[in-house]
């Protein structure tokens, strides 16, 4: 049974979608059950995912140039390697700008600091980068960009050659 | 002895000759953050030697050198960086930019990236090209000591209100105009 099974078996019903193609395999979740799958496939010893080896998002916003639409704006992604079993899987995790809890600004998912430690940068850069919270991560803070930069770069948003006030010249 | 003759010959020759010995005794300090610093080494090293010129004795100290290098591509975090280091040199000092990057920002019009770095110091030469070629930073050291020679400093050009060293004429010019230039 390959990964994705696993996770097909276990959480059924929390999967939106999967897609597998000679062992590159992805399953798209619901954000509610995120930690649980995370847990499930670090503490399974047929699976023994110890590698948590990158996390990062996507901006769907104009995507193709705006001849798509999707119902949701970022995906956040994350890639999990098992060094003893020498397999991977990829987790893809929709949110969306509007859907945000509790009137806040920004969409938020859980962290996955407490089972992976390097989880810590990589969260950090996405929100650097894409202005997407982490529930339960010890330190959010801008790890590339200064703390007086204003935006999140990489929204598709975020005019490319917008100057900001720290250093000019303004535009 | 006082250095002041009554026809100054005295004072102006003995100015001309420090500059001489100042262009020819040139402490750089390599401020290498990019991939032009590869080609700050091939300028560097024996083959185009910029011993020649007395410039082959990079101090990686700035209060040990007087012209400051910067070579590859300033970003917002290390912009605070660049300017303590220039910052911290002795007078008399002299900046170069090496490679657009460091001349206009280049082609990284990004989030990133410091649009020129004669937007946080003054610059005295710069050396466009990505990276320039060895004879093109020659070129512009060479400039670099004629205007040692002659004394001048783009440091004394600096406007501390419009916080830049870029020629008046230049603050206001941007990008856009610039394409409207090239179109029209
Ligand atoms: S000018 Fe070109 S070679 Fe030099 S730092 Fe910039 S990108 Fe690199």
């Amino acid at each position: 049974m390959t990964p994705l099974e696993k996770v097909q078996e276990k959480f059924g019903k929390d999967i939106v979608e999967t897609h597998a193609f000679r062992g590159d395999e992805t399953a798209v979740i619901r954000p509610a059950s995120l930690l649980a799958v995370a847990k499930f496939l670090k503490d399974t010893p047929e699976l023994d995912f110890n590698y948590l080896m990158d996390l990062t998002a996507v901006d769907y916003l104009f995507f193709a140039g705006g001849r798509i639409q999707k119902e949701f704006r970022f995906e956040v992604v994350c890639h999990f390697y098992s060094i003893k079993h020498n397999h991977r899987l990829r987790l893809k995790v929709q949110v969306d700008d509007r859907e945000a809890p509790d009137g806040r600004k920004h969409p938020e998912v859980d962290s996955l600091t407490s089972l992976w430690a390097s989880a810590d940068w990589y969260e950090r850069e996405v929100w650097d980068m894409y202005g997407i919270r982490f529930k339960g991560h010890p330190n959010l803070k801008r790890i590339l960009m200064y703390e007086e930069f204003v935006g999140h770069a990489l929204r598709k948003d975020y005019p490319f050659d917008k100057r900001q006030p720290l250093i000019g010249p303004q535009n | 002895m006082s250095l002041n003759s009554p026809t100054g010959f005295f004072s102006t020759k003995i100015t001309d000759a420090l500059n001489w010995a100042r262009k020819f005794s040139i402490f750089q300090y390599p401020f290498v953050t990019a991939c032009c610093g590869m080609e700050y080494m091939s300028t560097a090293a024996s083959h185009y030697d910029v011993d020649r010129f007395g410039a082959g004795f990079p101090r990686f100290s700035p209060r040990q050198s007087d012209v400051l290098f910067v070579v590859g591509t300033i970003n917002h975090k290390m912009a605070p960086v660049l300017k303590s280091v220039y910052d911290q040199m002795c007078e008399p000092k002299w900046v170069v930019a090496f490679g657009v990057c460091t001349c206009t920002g280049g082609f990284y019009d990004n989030y990133s990236t410091v649009q020129g770095i004669d937007t946080i110091i003054p610059v005295d030469i710069y050396i466009p090209g990505c990276p320039p070629r060895p004879e093109n930073v020659l070129d512009g050291l060479m400039k670099l000591q004629d205007k040692i020679q002659k004394g001048e400093q783009s440091r004394t050009l600096y406007d501390p209100n419009a916080k830049t060293g870029r020629p008046a004429e230049l603050q206001k010019y941007t990008i856009t105009q610039h394409i409207k230039n090239i179109e029209s």
